[in-house]
């Protein structure tokens, strides 16, 4: 089964949280692209200030010429580590009219950003997604994948909605990998009582037989390495 | 083993521990913050010693007093970082003491910028301190090398008492790819008989220090240290080549660029241009021999150097290596600006233009 963005979440503002390094940004940016595609009026936020490269805002020009309104951070270089918080954010959180995604660091240290604006979020309509990797060794067990779930909700005061399954080992990745990653985010879904919203996967994979009962969302690969490009 | 996938910076953490590392001392720095960051939640869980100095400076003379003990030490910075480092490090190589250290490079000179870059190539090779001192530096290309690299780097100094340098850039550090977890190459190694860990017996003390009080046994250390160093370019010396067996162009390339060198020589291939890559993997030692050697082969036409350096440091390696026989041509950036596939295909086009 192929997901459509309004099928993985159909909630007004979407926050992207995980573990360091599970393919957040990744999904942000493939999530926002889908929300432009199926007509939404989509803005992305980039509010990773834990992590110094391989940042949504990288992908700015892309993603404004598909229709997606980027926020980042209020300093001119992107390329700066500088802590800096973008006011434009409460555009997304004040205009109903807008589908915004939120592209958080990684761990309960990046998702602590989301804390400032706990007030506003939960009078809106949103969803916390927690991106699930089988392959990063710091969430491979229910247990562990559990406790960074946690952890992000703790530091946040939100409540996580949804499981997305983003198991993949870069451009090594198999239909058995999705599978895995399917298992674990299954398990971590009946211990949490968080529904599994999609298994994320290229678009190479989307015939794949063995990937059919899978609730897929298919990714393009934008956050290239300088010899991807 | 199954892959799995490990950020760049904490799978050198992850293989610190796995290399032994009993101590880490270290300070944050982008883009090597992941390093501490890593050790500090998992050394103590491996009942290893982690501690956040209050400065690179003090971070690099806990390393000395550690090692002096015999306890395996490392710290990790980039750039900056590392040059606060250089008087410690000097003088780990006057007393003799193995311990790791790891540069993640960052753009410079001073403070630079937080991106990718190789501006570091002659302090690492050359020397940031006094005296006529070397540290073995090995440069991964890839997360899987620099796992395996930080594991040996323990045993390397171990086995020639000296300081052993993992270089490595932002990119590597920050960058996400599948590993996998094997052993490393065993080696013997001699036994710490000169660590100050009490008498024991002994009817003398073991001192640690680099100071000569006689300017001939400071001679004499000096050439004992130069017999040393001579050891570990005969045994030491690694390479890798790509495609180089019917090139006419030559690309020398180390760490990150020569990464991305391996999608320009595909391109050039399907261009019609015969290309190689010739990657240095130990900085020093480096291996002058092997590109001698290459760089005298009839179908070598041209040299294209590429670094992520305004002019090109490694390329003054190159040169001594190539000794004049065939034409070199040079393409870089500073800075944290990342030399492009598109950028190096060109370069490559016009160096062996400039070579008929």
């Amino acid at each position: 089964m192929i997901a459509s963005a309004d099928q993985v979440c159909s909630n007004r503002v979407v926050l992207v949280c995980g573990h360091y390094g599970t393919g957040k940004t990744e999904f942000a940016v493939n999530y926002a692209l889908a929300l432009a595609h199926a007509g939404h009026t989509a803005m992305l936020a980039d509010v990773d200030i834990v992590n110094p490269y391989f940042r949504s805002r990288e992908r700015k020009e892309l993603l404004e010429s598909a229709g997606v309104r980027v926020i980042c951070s209020s300093q001119a270089c992107t390329d700066a580590d500088v802590p800096a918080l973008p006011a434009e954010i409460l555009t997304i959180l004040e205009n109903r009219e807008v589908r915004g995604v939120l592209d958080v660091g990684g761990d309960p240290v990046g998702a602590r950003v989301l804390a400032r604006f706990q007030p506003k979020i939960v009078q809106e309509d949103y969803n916390l997604l927690f991106v699930l990797n089988a392959n990063r060794p710091e969430v491979r067990t229910v247990e562990s994948a559990l406790l960074y779930l946690r952890s992000i909700e703790a530091v946040t005061g939100l409540t996580c909605g949804g499981i997305v399954n983003n198991t993949h080992l870069c451009g090594e990745t198999t239909p058995h990998e999705i599978l895995k990653g399917a298992e674990l985010a299954e398990a971590v879904s009946k211990e949490a009582g968080i529904p599994v919203v999609c298994h994320v996967a290229e678009q190479r994979f989307t015939g794949e037989e063995s990937l059919a009962e899978l609730n897929l969302f298919p990714i393009d690969i934008y956050m290239k390495k300088p010899w991807e490009l | 083993m199954e892959k799995e996938l490990w950020k760049g910076n904490e799978a050198i953490a992850e293989a610190a521990i796995r290399g032994g590392c009993d101590c880490f001392f270290g300070y944050p720095i982008t883009p090597q913050s992941e390093v501490p960051e890593y050790l500090s939640l998992h050394m103590p869980q491996h009942g290893k010693v982690f501690v956040q100095a209050e400065s690179e400076v003090a971070a690099i003379n806990m390393v000395y007093g550690a090692a002096g003990s015999g306890m395996r030490a490392m710290t990790s910075s980039s750039s900056p970082g590392v040059s606060l480092k250089q008087e410690g490090i000097t003088y780990l190589a006057g007393a003799e003491l193995p311990a790791v250290i790891v540069n993640c490079m960052r753009g410079g000179p001073g403070l630079g910028t937080i991106q990718p870059a190789q501006g570091d190539y002659f302090q690492a090779t050359r020397g940031g301190g006094n005296g006529d001192y070397r540290t073995l530096v090995l440069a991964p290309s890839n997360i899987q090398e620099a796992v395996d690299f930080v594991q040996e780097a323990f045993d390397i100094a171990d086995q020639y008492r000296n300081p052993v340098l993992v270089l490595a850039d932002g990119l590597i550090g920050q960058m996400m790819e599948p590993i996998e977890w094997h052993e490393i190459p065993k080696r013997t190694l001699p036994a710490k008989d000169w660590a100050a860990t009490g008498l024991h017996g002994r009817g003398h003390h073991n001192v640690i220090n680099s100071l000569y009080m006689d300017p001939d046994e400071c001679d004499d250390f000096n050439a004992h240290l130069a017999k040393k160093y001579q050891t570990i370019k005969e045994n030491e010396v690694r390479y890798d080549t790509k495609d180089t067996e019917d090139a006419e162009l030559l690309i020398t390339a180390y760490g990150t660029p020569a990464r991305i060198v391996l999608t320009a020589l595909e391109q050039l291939r399907a261009a019609g241009i015969k290309a190689g890559l010739f990657r240095p993997i130990t900085l020093w030692p480096f291996p002058e021999k092997a590109l001698h050697d290459l760089a005298g082969e009839s179908h070598i036409k041209a040299i294209l150097d590429v670094e992520m350096s305004i002019d090109g440091q490694m390329i003054d390696d190159v040169r001594l290596s190539v000794e004049g026989q065939k034409p070199i041509s040079y393409l870089g950036h500073a800075g944290g600006v990342i030399p492009t596939v598109e950028e190096m295909v060109e370069a490559g086009k016009k160096a062996l233009k400039e070579a008929e």
